[in-house]
């Protein structure tokens, strides 16, 4: 039975700032590579709390540190979460996070562990999470509308039933949620590559346009300067080409499957920056699938769909990954990790509308709570985006 | 049953969707843009999810799947052999 998107509605958690959560983590964020001990130890010693833990942190500078601080500031911000606990080696990175992560109105809280140590920063941070959790396992979901729900996709492990199954199905409920006002991205700029023509073409204005033929040539800028061969061990990657996946092209023009037939592309991000307003929005973004659903998170989005070919089996701490195939070798040699199985649209026993309904059934029970196969797992990559060598 | 798929009329390249596709193998094909079906006997064996040659190729050849060049032909194809790494190159990078 088809979904009828117009009164649809979902329960989540509306946060200070008026955004949708579907989630309700509190969670430890360490600052820098040097936190992370510090944020484990809390997360141990409260229960329901998560951290964080990343490589980085350290004498980043420039573009980079700026989108360092951006991921870890729109982490936090994110209304899948309801308060933060941020630990840094030094007060003045720590609030700079803390301070960003305020302005939406949640409970957050900084310790810098110099001049204190460890036993002592956990000890404090850990008074504070204890409160944080029992205030957030307080709060209650209520009903809102499909509007309010922001939802990203990102593919990965693709293979060639990606192009002709999985990524089109993304694309069935891309178009079917545009109408609605949902707020919605895609990325992966260098796997548009053989295809940005038609990217280009689904812009909405020549702005729009323009922005997104900047950051697609920066990205391949960056190719051409580094590039000791024509990519063909990496982009295909080794599992792409084992799964029939042979140039860029063919990849690229599998994974603009994604984006629909209908949907115009109505703006462009840089890495985790935040949308506007609704509509698809194209993120200058690695390829990387927990780089790439690291960024989407950081940009506020809270549900994510991600198809697979071959089985990638990434997941995120903050939002939940929907995960989809159409390969029927993988949803049964992978099959915990497989959300939505539509690969009986490659056998014509499911229309692709059918398998759209189906990915949107899907996104609605996650929104209100159902764990992702990703989420029971306990996938949760946080990979951070780096331009460039540190200081 | 089908056991292999082309995006539109006029991709020179089907992919198939079933496991152990043999040599010398009649196969069904389903071109979803159009919902129309064509056969072709495989020449080689491939793997599910591998594209296999619904044209003869020569080297310097454009390959179109979506409707769209994906690359160049490096080495000879013929009609039914697997089409891949081995003789498909990227036009880029």
């Amino acid at each position: 039975m088809a979904i009828n998107l117009k009164k649809a509605s979902f329960w989540g958690y509306k946060r200070e700032n008026k955004r949708i959560g579907v989630r309700n983590h509190v969670i430890i964020l360490p600052v820098d590579d040097l936190s992370n001990a510090a944020a484990e130890a809390v997360a141990h010693n409260i229960k329901g709390v998560l951290a964080i833990p990343h490589p980085y942190g350290r004498l980043q500078f420039g573009a980079d540190l700026d989108l360092h601080f951006r991921t870890l500031i729109g982490t936090g911000s994110n209304p899948n979460v309801a308060a933060v606990v941020v630990i840094g080696i030094e007060d003045g990175w720590a609030k700079k996070v803390a301070d960003g992560i305020a302005k939406t109105g949640k409970p957050v809280v900084f310790f810098g562990i110099e001049m204190h140590g460890d036993h002592d920063t956990i000890l404090r941070a850990s008074k504070k999470a204890k409160e944080f959790v029992q205030w957030a396992s307080e709060l209650r979901r209520e009903e809102r509308p499909l509007k309010d729900l922001w939802v990203s996709t990102k593919c990965g492990e693709s293979d060639t039933t990606s192009g002709c199954g999985a990524n089109p199905t993304v694309g069935n409920a891309f178009d079917k949620l545009y109408p609605h006002d949902v707020t919605m991205v895609f990325g992966e700029t260098t796997e548009l590559t053989g295809g940005e023509h038609l990217v280009a073409a689904r812009c909405r204005n020549d702005k729009v346009r323009k922005k997104f033929q900047f950051m697609f040539d920066r990205y391949q800028a960056i190719i051409d300067r580094h590039k000791t061969s024509d990519l063909s061990d990496s982009q295909p990657t080794k599992g792409n080409i084992a799964g029939g996946l042979t140039t860029i092209e063919e990849k690229a023009l599998g994974n603009i499957q994604k984006i629909g037939r209908k949907c115009m592309i109505d703006g462009v991000l840089d890495k985790a920056e935040e949308p506007t307003g609704p509509g698809l929005w194209f993120m200058d973004s690695s390829s990387a699938a927990a780089e790439m659903v690291t960024l989407c998170a950081a940009s506020g989005y809270t549900v994510h769909f991600f198809p697979t070919g071959q089985g990638n089996v990434v997941g995120n701490p903050i939002l939940p990954v929907i995960k989809l195939c159409a390969n029927p070798r993988t949803v049964r040699t992978m099959s915990e990790h497989i959300d939505v199985d539509v690969s009986g649209l490659l056998r014509k026993e499911m229309t692709p509308d059918e398998a759209g309904d189906a990915l949107l059934d899907c996104m609605f029970r996650t929104a209100n709570g159902r764990l992702t196969a990703a989420e029971a797992l306990g996938q949760r990559q946080f990979v951070l985006t780096r331009l460039y060598e540190s200081a | 049953m089908i056991h292999f798929v082309v995006h539109e009329d006029g991709d020179g390249v089907g992919v198939v969707v079933v496991e152990g596709v043999k040599a010398g193998q009649k196969l069904k094909g389903w071109i979803m843009e159009d919902d129309k079906d064509i056969t072709i006997t495989a020449k080689s064996n491939i793997p599910i999810g591998h594209k296999v040659a619904l044209k003869d190729y020569k080297p310097g050849d454009t390959v179109i799947k979506y409707g769209v060049d994906i690359g160049k032909v490096v080495a000879k194809i013929a009609k039914g052999e697997h089409a891949h790494v081995q003789n498909i190159k990227t036009k880029r990078w």
